[in-house]
């Protein structure tokens, strides 16, 4: 019943914490670069422009595959904050991601095409890291419930630096930040243009937009749970690496996409390694 | 036994008598009503014994076992005749030595080679038995409109329909009698009818490539079966204590050391089988066979009998390093197999090399053989049975009408053929995604693999990890092709009725049903095979099922939306750099030429061509492959 509430919860607040964090983000980014940045609501105010916005299409099936999209990371989500089996959320998440490529796969365009490509390059370059995150986890709390993994009383941080480490890699990725902005970004005008969103306008581009959103708070959750023994640090710890994350992202080029593979695949060997270590001294040092 | 009897002979009987068939009406009739009886034969089989645990029967011996022989010694003249035709001698050699090793068997141990119960049935044989009856006819039912299609355009090639449907229901036949084996003498016999049943089909073109294709796949699968005899007399050395050739008591033998290498043994003939590498190139070559054969191949015959044996033997393997090393074998083809399909652009090829990995996961699972391994491994088998049939009967439908099976000719096939994609969409989904099937056993594999003992549990984690990452990449691209929407192409699905499509309808109806019977197939039949020989069993949480239930009603219930969006939406040509474009990706280039712009898909040669990972992948399984031979002597 608990994790039904927390869902309910988490449909209806995650956009607006989302917002918000895009709003502090744009804020903290213009500061670092000299700038005053927008009012802290401007997120919420792009997106509700976008909903005005005429209805232009490609084609009319890529407003089907981006409702998709935000339907099932809206539930992969959902189904994180209730306290579900953390392997199933990332598969619902994959799942997710598969009809944002292909609605730009159906408008059939060069520039949403590449984006497409990279997005699923993306996508081969954190799945393995994610996975990895969640059996780091399960060995530490020996679970795979992300309920038994928040009530844990070890801190799952000691036993996992290098998960985490390896983590905060993808992160990167997943939150399109620099330098892995590869499929698409948040800067108006890149070599392929807007990537994977170049053919989405209006309201289906405001879709996309609260999709990010509701991504981007389940992923702040994700980081919860490597501190999540104790409250006040792991709330403190999600922020200081979102702020790495936004200095990251304003210190660093976008990189090629062989970049974004090699990283994504190395943050995992680091994380095995970490595992690795990690059974060694589980099973009392007898392999 | 008589259901049993009737599912290995009454294919026989068909065979026989489509063997005189010559319209092919007629052949229709003929095939469509034996699928039918043959499907609702394998259903009865499914109600009579499901919930009866193993059942053995004794059945006759005796003439039985002779005949058994006397056909084996005419296959193996076969084959020496065919050698001598096309002279391949190394096919000679090998079917000499296998021979002589069942003579010298048959001379030396008469008196070892019974077996108190020569057939059987439990659940995981009703599995697989509902598996080749369901799957295996349908694919024959669609063969026959196929074959028809394929020799209007194929005129070059010799007409042998008669021999090719005997030799389809003959290779139906033998995999009924190997999953009711108990006598691994018969099961033996019948794993040879496959290897010479696929021989047959993979070289029925008569073309160069396709007679060499057939022998490198006759090859590989008679090294698999010396491996087999080989452990046929192992066991009936040690008779005492082994169990001799009785399935059962091999299983339930107190004597685990003595029965670990015959186990090996016969799991490298299933490695063999199952085309894992290095001999994945076989099943790579009967790619050149008509589709349908390689839809048999793939989904409900010949390979998932490597499988079979392996999951078989699985309480063997458990917890022995020789185990993990054969496990292991199927964990670096699974993530070799995986990277190499996304430089494939062939669709039959990309299906092959998925099926490989596929075949190594569930291989992955059987050698390391925990309750929970054995669980998703049976699952695997049969997720990837009902998905992979439909994508190659698929494509050799698109191949036909589009005159392509290249993945980027399928290019806009939701405007040209758009209930051919639907369903085509249904079977990728099916390979990779969540709620489907194959989904659902990688995961239980890898919540088996984090309880297995380290540091083994830890690097399959690993290769799946990995190799599900890559999976999703080949598949996903290959989706997006489909779903494209393109301008002004012609739409080319009608008068497509020379292929029946009853049978692609019913298993993209089998697809999505897989998923909401998932619970029942596991609780009435996975769950008590796993209890029977493990004794203890395993399954998804009820939440988890829920939820992947929700997910799945979901999934059919999203495309109403399609509906909402019909309002007038503005459309606008696809955004070309800013350039005048057109709708058909037709700009406006220099000097007033209008341009075509071309969207391809990415394939990665350099860093996953089968040129870079093929060796070292085929290096490292005969290593590990070595490496179990010498472990299961070691334990000795």
């Amino acid at each position: 019943m608990n994790g039904i509430i927390s869902a309910v919860l988490f449909l209806i607040f995650a956009p607006i914490a989302g917002g918000l964090i895009a709003g502090i983000d744009r804020k903290i980014t213009a500061r670092m670069q000299g700038r005053v940045g927008p009012p802290l609501l401007q997120p919420f105010y792009d997106v509700g422009k976008l909903f005005e916005k005429e209805n232009v299409v490609v084609t009319i099936a890529q407003n089907f595959y981006v409702l998709a999209y935000l339907v099932f990371i809206a539930v992969s989500g959902a189904l994180f904050f209730a306290g579900g089996d953390l392997l199933l959320v990332v598969f619902a998440f994959t799942l997710a991601h598969v009809f944002l490529v292909l609605g730009a796969y159906a408008v059939h365009s060069p520039y949403s095409h590449i984006g497409a490509e990279r997005e699923l390059i993306q996508l081969m370059a954190y799945e393995p890291m994610i996975i990895l995150a969640a059996v780091g986890l399960y060995m530490v709390t020996n679970s795979f419930n992300v309920a038994d993994i928040a009530a844990a009383t070890v801190p799952a941080i000691l036993y996992l630096p290098g998960v985490f480490i390896g983590f905060a890699v993808i992160l990167t990725i997943k939150l399109r930040k620099s330098p892995f902005d590869i499929s698409t970004s948040h800067h108006a005008h890149q070599e392929i243009v807007k990537g994977i969103t170049t053919e989405f306008s209006g309201s289906t581009l405001g879709a996309v937009e609260i999709a990010h959103w509701y991504e981007n708070v389940f992923l702040l959750g994700f980081i919860y749970l490597f501190f999540a023994w104790n409250p006040v640090i792991g709330i403190i710890a999600v922020a200081v690496t979102y702020g790495a994350e936004v200095f990251i992202d304003n210190v660093t080029a976008r990189a090629r996409w062989q970049a974004a593979l090699k990283s994504g695949w190395a943050a995992g060997v680091l994380g095995i390694v970490n595992l690795a270590f990690l059974s060694y001294v589980m099973t009392g040092g007898v392999w | 036994m008589q259901t049993l009897l009737f599912l290995i002979l009454f294919p026989i009987l068909v065979a026989c008598l489509l063997l005189f068939v010559k319209r092919t009406a007629l052949r229709y009739a003929v095939v469509a009503l034996s699928a039918l009886v043959i499907g609702g034969a394998s259903i009865y089989l499914l109600i009579r014994y499901a919930f009866e645990g193993a059942v053995y029967f004794a059945a006759p011996s005796g003439a039985v076992d002779l005949a058994m022989v006397v056909i084996e010694m005419g296959l193996a003249l076969f084959i020496v005749y065919m050698g001598a035709k096309f002279r391949n001698y190394l096919a000679i050699l090998l079917a000499v030595v296998q021979a002589a090793l069942v003579v010298y068997l048959e001379a030396t141990f008469p008196e070892n080679l019974h077996a108190v119960s020569n057939l059987f049935i439990d659940q995981f044989s009703i599995i697989m038995a509902l598996i080749i009856g369901i799957i295996g006819s349908l694919i024959a039912v669609y063969a026959v409109g196929y074959m028809e299609t394929y020799h209007r355009h194929h005129p070059e090639v010799r007409d042998r329909q008669k021999m090719f449907f005997f030799v389809i229901f003959v290779f139906l036949a033998a995999m009924f009698g190997l999953v009711f084996s108990n006598n691994l003498m018969w099961l033996f016999f019948f794993w040879e009818i496959t290897t010479i049943s696929s021989f047959l089909l993979i070289g029925y073109s008569e073309t160069g490539e396709a007679t060499k294709n057939a022998f490198r796949a006759l090859v590989m699968n008679l090294l698999g079966g010396i491996a087999f005899v080989a452990a046929l007399v192992f066991l009936a050395i040690a008779a005492p204590t082994s169990g001799g050739i009785d399935l059962a008591r091999v299983l339930a033998s107190p004597d685990s050391a003595a029965v670990l290498i015959p186990a090996v043994l016969i799991g490298f003939a299933g490695i063999t089988k199952a085309a894992l590498m290095p001999f994945s190139s076989w099943l790579l070559g009967a790619m050149v066979a008509p589709t349908p054969v390689s839809a048999l191949l793939h989904s409900s015959t010949m390979v998932k009998a490597g499988v079979y044996i392996l999951v078989r033997f699985s309480p063997v393997y458990a917890g022995t390093f020789a185990g993990y090393s054969l496990g292991l074998v199927g964990g670096v083809t699974f993530l070799a197999a995986s990277a190499i399909a996304i430089s494939q652009s062939d669709a039959k090829s990309v299906l092959a090399y998925s099926t490989i990995a596929n075949l190594g996961l569930i291989a992955a699972c059987a050698g390391v053989g925990t309750y929970m391994l054995v669980w998703a491994a049976i699952l695997l088998i049969v997720f990837h049975a009902v998905a992979k049939a439909l994508l190659f009967l698929g494509t050799g439908a698109i191949e036909h009408r589009t005159g392509s099976r290249n993945i980027e000719d399928m290019e806009g096939l939701i405007v040209r053929m758009p209930k051919m994609a639907v369903m085509m969409f249904v079977g990728i989904a099916g390979m990779f995604l969540a709620p489907f099937g194959m989904l659902i056993s990688k995961w239980a594999a890898i919540e088996a693999f984090v309880r297995v003992q380290a540091p083994f549990g830890l690097i399959f984690i690993a290769i799946l990890a990995y190799g599900s990452a890559v999976t999703v990449f080949f598949w996903a691209k290959w989706m997006g092709k489909l779903v494209t929407v393109t301008r002004n192409t012609e739409r080319v699905e009608k008068g497509f009725f020379q292929e029946s499509w009853a049978p692609l309808y019913i298993i993209t109806g089998l697809v999505i049903a897989a998923v909401f019977l998932f619970p029942v197939i596991s609780s009435t039949l996975v769950e008590p095979y796993v209890l029977a020989v493990y004794g203890v069993t395993t399954g998804l949480a009820q939440a988890n099922i829920a939820i992947m239930l929700l997910m799945m009603a979901l999934l059919l219930i999203l495309p109403v939306s399609f509906h909402l969006f019909r309002r007038s939406a503005k459309h606008l040509p696809a955004y070309m750099g800013g350039r005048p474009a057109t709708p058909d990706l037709h700009f406006a280039g220099s000097l007033g030429l209008s341009r075509e712009a071309q969207t391809r898909n990415y394939y990665l040669t350099e860093y996953f061509g089968e040129a870079r990972l093929f060796r070292p992948g085929a290096a490292i399984c005969i290593a590990l492959i070595l490496a179990s031979w010498v472990l299961a002597g070691a334990a000795l």
